[in-house]
Formats: structure tokens, C-alpha cells, sequence
């Protein structure tokens, strides 16, 4: 006889059902890798002035530098390895992509749980803020919170934050004012446990399976708009290099036929991007209960 | 005797009456709340976070002269009664003068406003003029290899960044093979007394390239909401009727489909024209096409203060009145939007 499935496992034997996820899923996870060991793996420390030398300047993918290195994707105009500088690029971008989304979340999470909880007028005031700030485009939003705050990667995590923490607190209010009306909660609420003991161990729990799915795919976004912003020259500082800013720096070379300074970590962007989505779209799948079999 | 239904419809013609003027009131106090906040904002975050001697006043005038624009400005009085004095020069039209062109703030974003508008359009209509088609042919065959193609190319629009399809679109026709140039607006011609790209071959080839960018986003999207909307509307009764009725395909799909998907479409083009115009930002920058977007990026880039609050002002005002405009018609559109806002 089969033995029952933990609910894990059958979103691990789920998600596995699609090979196209599944190498989603593998190369997203060694983008991480990479990122994670980035100074370990480079070939060079793209950063360190004593490792850089101007006769290495804007070489084309494949060849060697004075002292033997070889560039595989070339080089750029201070003389840098485009792939160090494409690993130590991912590390600001998931950074920044990551970091962002994590405290959306957090912030859209207790916001939206508020408004389904509590009703009235905290639901009102915290919804009005949350349809008007929908009703600006997310670049217009980070725009304007850049041009009055200035370049950092500090205050592009914060633009970011108030991008998408609008979005959870919608996700999360209309998932939970479905939950709330459910038997288990009523049942807490007789057992006289205190409403923050309700919110945050009953309802919350039920609540993580679209924002989970909405998160994966707004990491994708985050990381697409802080490559946005940088790329136009008001995200993160030159000094802490993201794949948007690398992007930037090559473009006035692509014009001379220079095409690979901006190109490969353009190519990198894209496949972070991509495999992220891959992943989402299957998460999305496997964790819609409509859609169990 | 009249039907049963007539007293609904009655009485569903009166309420339209009687909450048509309350929902425009409502909107209309919402819009100019947000607009107060918004300006709050801006002010907050000239005034308060920086020194707005510093942002306000051009670094290269002499002391008498920065002192005479601290009065001017008055900032030496208290915080509220700066802020009055902020809204009533921007309501008088006046955010000072660009420190990098020296002429007034809001006379250079207006200038540089057709070509932004010029650009928007144009991407518009090659999204819905290609995003149509394409939308009713993956709709109409969903399983023939260019009806896969046609969805596959959505996704891709979808999930690739718009700046860096523009470098690809230079790389491939300016750089490699040479086709179109990449750089600016080219010569213009006068209509109404507006500069515009369009009427000249040599405009219309510089404006492929950006509006073809800008347009990638809202093709994806079109063609989505139309293969959606064929695909439903294939199965409908109306559909069968026609075809059992002899109709030739043309004519099905031409008259009886489009014109029932057409009112989703319309609506979402209507909503998504400001993101164009905000998106407009990016593509500008990439093409250097000289707009209102590659204006804000560049005085970012020097610290032209002036043109940074004015452009904030001017572009959140338009997606205000953009917004107030879309909810309108949406409500004439829908009655039930108009209803559940009457009563809220």
C-alpha cells in the first residue's frame, strides 16, 4: 500500500512534473551559487585597482591579458573581465532583488492582514492607499523616490520596497478576509486567544501560498526595474556595479561594434529573469488548489 | 401590459441618473487629494530632506544673489508657510527656471511634450494595429505552429526588460546590419504648430526603432487579452448562430467576434496609455529621443532641480487627470462600478 503524502511532498513530486521548471530550478540555482561565491570563482577581482591594468582595455571575448589571464567574454574599457564583473554584478542585483521583495513582503503582509482582521476604517485607509499607489506605474513610483532621494543601494531597496509592497497587501486582505470567515478561525476566536495570536498563527499560515507565487515572480520584476534604474543612471551607485549599471557602461562602446560589454550581462540578466519565471509559473501550478488533481 | 423586466430597467435608469453625478464628484475629490499628497511629497522631499538652497537655487550665483532668492522664495519663513508659497507658484505656473538651459522649468518640459506624446501614440498604434491580428490568429488556431510562436513571442515581451530589447534592436538594425538609425528624432515638421516625427521618411525611420520598443510590452499584453477573448467568444451561442447561418468565416470573425472583444481592449488601452508614457522614460533614454523622459533622466543626471519638480508635478497631475478620465468611462461603461461607488 502507498503511504500518504506530506503536503511537501507532493508539491516537491508536483513541481518535478515539469522538466522545463526543473531546469528553471537548476540554473536558478546556480546563478545563486554563483553569486554566493562570486570572490571565490572569479578570475579576477574586478573591483581590486592593483589587479586592473588600461592596456586590457575593451580586448574582444577569448583573449589574454598582459599577465595571462584569458577574458573569456572580454574585457571592459578599465580593463576588467566582463564574466568576474557579470558574477560580482548578480550578487548587487539578487541583493538588492531579494532584499527588496523580503520586506515588501513583510510590510504588504502585516498590512494586508490588518485590513482583513481589523475591517472598517484601518481596511479603508490602508485599501485607499493601496489604489492609488496601484494606479502609478511602478517605474514612475521608484522614479520619483530616486529623484528626490538620490542614487544608493540603500535608497533603491527602499524605492523597490514601495513599488511592491502594494501588491501584497492586496494579495494578502482578499486571501484572508476569504480565510477569516472560515470555521477554524471562529473556533480560535471562542477559545478567547488573543487577536494577534489569531492573526499571526492561524490566518497567516493560510494566507502564504499566493504570496508566495506572487513573491517569485516579483524577485523577477524587482531585479528587472533596480537593471532599469541603474541602467538610466539613478539606481545603485557606479562603485557597486549591478548587471543594469554593467549594462550602461558598455552601451556607448556597442555603437563602435564593442558589442560584448554590454551583451553578455545583458545575456545574464535574461537568464536570471527567465529561470526565475520558469520556476514561478510551475509554483503557480502546484500550489492553486484548483488546479490539484 | 409592460413586461415584468421594464420596472428594472426603470429603475436601473434612475439610479444611473441620480449616482452618475456622485461617483465624478467622489473620483474628482480622490484626484485632488492625491494631487495634495503628491505635492506634499515633492515639497517634503525638496524642502525638508534637503537643503533647497542647495536644490533650489543655481550653486554658481554670487551670495547677494542667493540671498535675494531666499527671500524670494521665502525660506526663511516656517515650513507650512513655505509650503502655501510652493503651491501657489506651482498653481501660478511657476517652478523656477532650468539651471542647465536657463529658461523656465515648465516652458522646457511642455516643449519636449510632443515628442513624448508622438512616441506614445505611435507605439500605441503598432500594438494594436499588429497586436489585433496576431491576437485573433493564436486565437483562432491556438495549436498551429505561428499560433504557439505568436504566444511564445507574448511571454518573451512580457518577461524580457524593455532597455535591453532596445539595445538588441540597436545592436541588430543600426549596428549590424545598418537599416535604422538609432540616435534622436530627426527632422521634424510643423503640424498645427506642433513639431512632429511622422510626416517625413527620414522621421518616420528614426521613430521605428523607439516606438517599436515601447510598443513590445503593450503588444504582448494585446495580443493576450485578444486570443483570450476569440477563444471565449468562439464558443459562444451567437458565434454558432452565425456560422449556422451561413456567414462566410470573414464575416464571423470580423463583425460577430471582434466587435465583442473589442470593448476589453479598448478599455485596457485606454488604462495602460499613462505606463506608456511612463515607460516612454526608458526608451527615450536608450534612443536619445529627445522627450520629456530623456529631459527628466538628464537632469537627474546634472542636478537640474527646477525641471525635477516640475517634471514630477506635471507627470503625476497627467496620470491624475488620465486616471479621472479612464474611471469616467469606465463607470459609463459598466454600471456596476458606477453603482457600488454610489453606494460606498
Amino acid at each position: 500500500m502507498q503511504r500518504e503524502q506530506t503536503p511537501l511532498q507532493r508539491i516537491v513530486a508536483d513541481f518535478a512534473e515539469s522538466r522545463l521548471a526543473l531546469s528553471g530550478l537548476a540554473v536558478l540555482t546556480l546563478i545563486l551559487l554563483v553569486a554566493l561565491f562570486a570572490p571565490l570563482i572569479s578570475p579576477q577581482n574586478p573591483y581590486d585597482l592593483a589587479q586592473l591594468d588600461v592596456l586590457d582595455s575593451r580586448l574582444p571575448p577569448g583573449s589574454r591579458s598582459g599577465d595571462g589571464l584569458t577574458f573569456w567574454l572580454g574585457s571592459d574599457d578599465q580593463g576588467r573581465d566582463i564574466l568576474s564583473g557579470i558574477f560580482y554584478g548578480l550578487r548587487i542585483s539578487l541583493g538588492v532583488g531579494v532584499a527588496s521583495t523580503l520586506c515588501a513582503v513583510i510590510i504588504g503582509l502585516t498590512m494586508g492582514l490588518c485590513a482583513a482582521y481589523f475591517g472598517g476604517r484601518t481596511d479603508g485607509v490602508i485599501m485607499r492607499f493601496v489604489d492609488i499607489q496601484l494606479s502609478f506605474p511602478a517605474i514612475l513610483i521608484a522614479l520619483i523616490l530616486l529623484a528626490l532621494l538620490g542614487q544608493g543601494i540603500g535608497k533603491t531597496i527602499f524605492a523597490l520596497i514601495m513599488v511592491q509592497w502594494a501588491y501584497y497587501a492586496r494579495t494578502v486582505r482578499s486571501t484572508a478576509l476569504v480565510e477569516r470567515r472560515k470555521e477554524y478561525i471562529e473556533a480560535a476566536v471562542c477559545l478567547a486567544l488573543p487577536p494577534s495570536r489569531i492573526v499571526f498563527r492561524h490566518l497567516l499560515p493560510n494566507c502564504l501560498p499566493p504570496l508566495i507565487v506572487i513573491a517569485t515572480v516579483q524577485v523577477a520584476a524587482a531585479i528587472a526595474l533596480e537593471a532599469t534604474l541603474s541602467y538610466l543612471g539613478i539606481g545603485v551607485p557606479i562603485t557597486e556595479p549591478s548587471l543594469g549599471l554593467l549594462i550602461k557602461n558598455g552601451f556607448d562602446y556597442m555603437l563602435s561594434g564593442k558589442y560584448w560589454i554590454s551583451f553578455f550581462p545583458g545575456i545574464a540578466l535574461l537568464v536570471t529573469i527567465v529561470s526565475i519565471n520558469l520556476v514561478a509559473d510551475q509554483l503557480r501550478d502546484v500550489l492553486n488548489p484548483r488546479l490539484q488533481k | 401590459m409592460a413586461p415584468p423586466y421594464m420596472g428594472i430597467l426603470h429603475s436601473a435608469f434612475w439610479t444611473l441618473i441620480f449616482s452618475m453625478p456622485v461617483f465624478i464628484v467622489r473620483r474628482l475629490m480622490q484626484s485632488v487629494l492625491v494631487l495634495c499628497f503628491m505635492s506634499l511629497l515633492v515639497f517634503v522631499g525638496v524642502y525638508a530632506i534637503g537643503n533647497p538652497v542647495d536644490i533650489l537655487i543655481n550653486p554658481q550665483a554670487d551670495q547677494a544673489d542667493i540671498e535675494r532668492a531666499i527671500a524670494a522664495l521665502g525660506l526663511d519663513k516656517p515650513l507650512w508657510q513655505q509650503y502655501l508659497i510652493f503651491l501657489k507658484q506651482a498653481l501660478a505656473g511657476d517652478l523656477g527656471k532650468s539651471f542647465a538651459y536657463n529658461i523656465p522649468a515648465i516652458q522646457l518640459i511642455l516643449e519636449r511634450m510632443p515628442a513624448t506624446l508622438e512616441l506614445a501614440l505611435a507605439a500605441t498604434g503598432m500594438a494594436v494595429f499588429l497586436g489585433i491580428p496576431l491576437g485573433l490568429w493564436a486565437g483562432l488556431k491556438p495549436d498551429s505552429w505561428p499560433g504557439k510562436l505568436i504566444m511564445t513571442g507574448s511571454i518573451l515581451g512580457f518577461s524580457l526588460p524593455t532597455f535591453w530589447v532596445g539595445l538588441m534592436l540597436i545592436m541588430l538594425f543600426a549596428v549590424e546590419l545598418g537599416w535604422l538609425p538609432s540616435n534622436g528624432r530627426g527632422p521634424t515638421t510643423e503640424l498645427l504648430g506642433i513639431p512632429v516625427s511622422f510626416l517625413s521618411w527620414e522621421g518616420v525611420r528614426h521613430l521605428i526603432l523607439p516606438a517599436t520598443n515601447l510598443a513590445l510590452f503593450k503588444l504582448s499584453l494585446i495580443i493576450r487579452l485578444t486570443r483570450a477573448g476569440t477563444r471565449e467568444a468562439l464558443l459562444q451561442d451567437y458565434v454558432k448562430f452565425a456560422r449556422a447561418k451561413g456567414l462566410s468565416s470573414t464575416r464571423v470573425v470580423g463583425v460577430h467576434v471582434l466587435k465583442n472583444i473589442m470593448i476589453p481592449i479598448v478599455t485596457v488601452i485606454g488604462l495602460e496609455f499613462g505606463s506608456v508614457i511612463a515607460f516612454a522614460i526608458v526608451t527615450e533614454s536608450i534612443f536619445a529621443w529627445p522627450g520629456m523622459g530623456k529631459l527628466i533622466i538628464d537632469s537627474i543626471n546634472v542636478l537640474d532641480r527646477p525641471v525635477i519638480v516640475a517634471y514630477l508635478l506635471i507627470i503625476v497631475s497627467l496620470f491624475i487627470l488620465i486616471n479621472l478620465a479612464v474611471d469616467i468611462v469606465y463607470s459609463l461603461l459598466d454600471p456596476r462600478v458606477r453603482i457600488s461607488e454610489a453606494k460606498g
